[in-house]
């Protein structure tokens, strides 16, 4: 893998992917063997927005190999409240740092910034952009759980504004995938996702419930639908409603039918459901420290 | 009815853009970037006869050679515009716009959350697609009514 930048999921060839992938499985193997891999190394975090696990994961995972952080701090506290542009912030702190984590509520923010700075900069959600680290360990998930080739997934929630959404969905186009997509139709895929989608020949299928196609599903990957996204809480209520699984959801659907989230979720999974074998979203999210350690390890030259 | 009969004079030295689609004449000056405080003297005709296009609009711009770059992102609103050249009252160069692969700065992305939106030393930039543009940074697709997504300094 020689990536500079891990901006977009569309960046990310097959060989890349299953490159990061097999790194992670060999580092989840022996997590020990990977201590000094990287010490000294130095890895800026500039989080413009709250976050919890991709912040976290990453901390975890630059310290796992051996390195630390240097991070910018809540936007309240830092040069950014005083005006500062997002291309003279990630110049500054490109100075203090090997690689630099981006979040910005804004689409196109992470690629902006990729123009101005040297060291490899790692997109972390660029608005209802993209997310494709999370991609990433969506696919090692999947992949330990039901393998990447022959595969019929369902996505389902808000895939408008969802970027877990758009960067999985366009990353499974390098696999042969089935992609069943159910939303309501206000928060369907936007035009630029289905039209990627429609450029790579992607097999994929819209419905606005579940029903139809649960039962041919290896993978449902659930999303949450957000209350902002609606002009009121009544229509709000009503639509999520329809997006909401639980146990009993889940007795049509097949054995081995994996559940997935990029979590938070608030009520689109019932918690009756984190006891069956089908929830598999804490370990989705627990497989973030391997799967970053694997790409800041590629990153940073793991390969010397 | 002729260029020779239309009311506008004809220019010494300058640019005509000809045979622009009836109705876009002012998008091609915004596009162009010429407004009331540019200087420059223009002439424009809208909704002329025209045997090719039925009716079409037309501008002349005096004292000014438009480059080739100028004037490609015109195709996106004014696909059989001509562009003549003129010096001393004569045509020298004649050509049709052609559709440029990326248009840099000019339009505004639609999408109001689109970093190049914000204050930052960033232009605009948008692939040309067959049947629209798609900005290079939030990655949303335009496929009509460009005109409105001109940008206004």
């Amino acid at each position: 893998m020689r990536h500079d930048h891990i901006i977009s999921a569309k960046g990310l060839s097959r060989d890349g992917i299953v490159e990061v992938l097999d790194r992670a499985a060999d580092i989840a193997a022996d997590p020990s063997a990977w201590g000094d891999r990287h010490e000294g190394r130095l890895l800026g975090l500039c989080f413009f927005e709250p976050s919890t696990r991709t912040k976290m994961s990453f901390t975890a995972a630059i310290k796992r190999l051996g390195g630390d952080i240097v991070d910018m701090g809540p936007v309240d506290s830092s040069s950014v409240k005083k005006g500062e542009s997002l291309a003279d912030t990630v110049r500054v702190v490109e100075g203090y740092a090997d690689a630099l984590v981006l979040r910005h509520p804004s689409e196109g923010s992470a690629r902006m910034a990729s123009e101005f700075v040297d060291v490899p900069l790692i997109n972390a959600g660029d608005g209802a952009g993209q997310h494709p680290t999370q991609t990433l360990l969506d696919l090692y998930t999947i992949r330990e759980s039901a393998g990447l080739d022959d595969l019929t997934i369902g996505i389902m929630g808000d895939l408008k504004y969802g970027r877990t959404v758009h960067s999985l969905a366009h990353a499974l186009t390098n696999f042969d995938v089935r992609q069943h997509f159910v939303s309501p139709e206000s928060l369907r895929l936007p035009r630029s996702v289905r039209y990627d989608l429609h450029e790579e020949g992607a097999q994929i299928r819209e419905h606005e419930t579940l029903d139809p196609v649960l039962s041919e599903l290896d993978v449902l990957y659930v999303t949450r639908i957000q209350r902002e996204r609606f002009p009121d809480e009544s229509e709000y209520r009503a639509v999520a409603g329809e997006y909401q699984i639980d146990a009993e959801t889940l007795e049509d659907a097949r054995d081995d039918l994996t559940v997935m989230h990029p979590l938070p979720r608030v009520d689109e999974i019932a918690y009756d459901v984190d006891a069956t074998d089908h929830a598999a979203y804490f370990q989705q999210a627990q497989n973030g420290v391997p799967v970053r350690m694997a790409l800041l390890d590629l990153l940073l030259g793991g390969d010397r | 009815m002729s260029d020779q009969e239309l009311r506008v004079s004809k220019i010494r030295n300058g640019t005509v853009v000809d045979h622009i689609a009836a109705g876009q004449a002012l998008n091609v000056l915004a596009i162009l970037g010429i407004d009331a405080d540019s200087g420059e003297t223009v002439s424009v005709g809208m909704r002329v006869p025209s045997d090719r296009l039925g009716s079409k609009d037309i501008v002349k711009v005096e004292g000014r050679e438009l480059s080739q770059d100028e004037v490609d992102v015109l195709s996106l609103i004014a696909p059989a515009a001509t562009i003549n050249i003129v010096r001393e009252f004569d045509v020298v160069e004649k050509h049709r716009v052609e559709r440029p692969t990326v248009v840099t700065g000019v339009l505004s992305c639609p999408n109001h959350n689109c970093i190049t939106t914000e204050d930052e030393p960033v232009e605009s930039r948008f692939d040309v697609l067959d049947d629209g543009i798609r900005c290079q940074y939030c990655e949303t697709i335009v496929r009509e009514d460009f005109a409105d997504h001109i940008a206004v300094e």
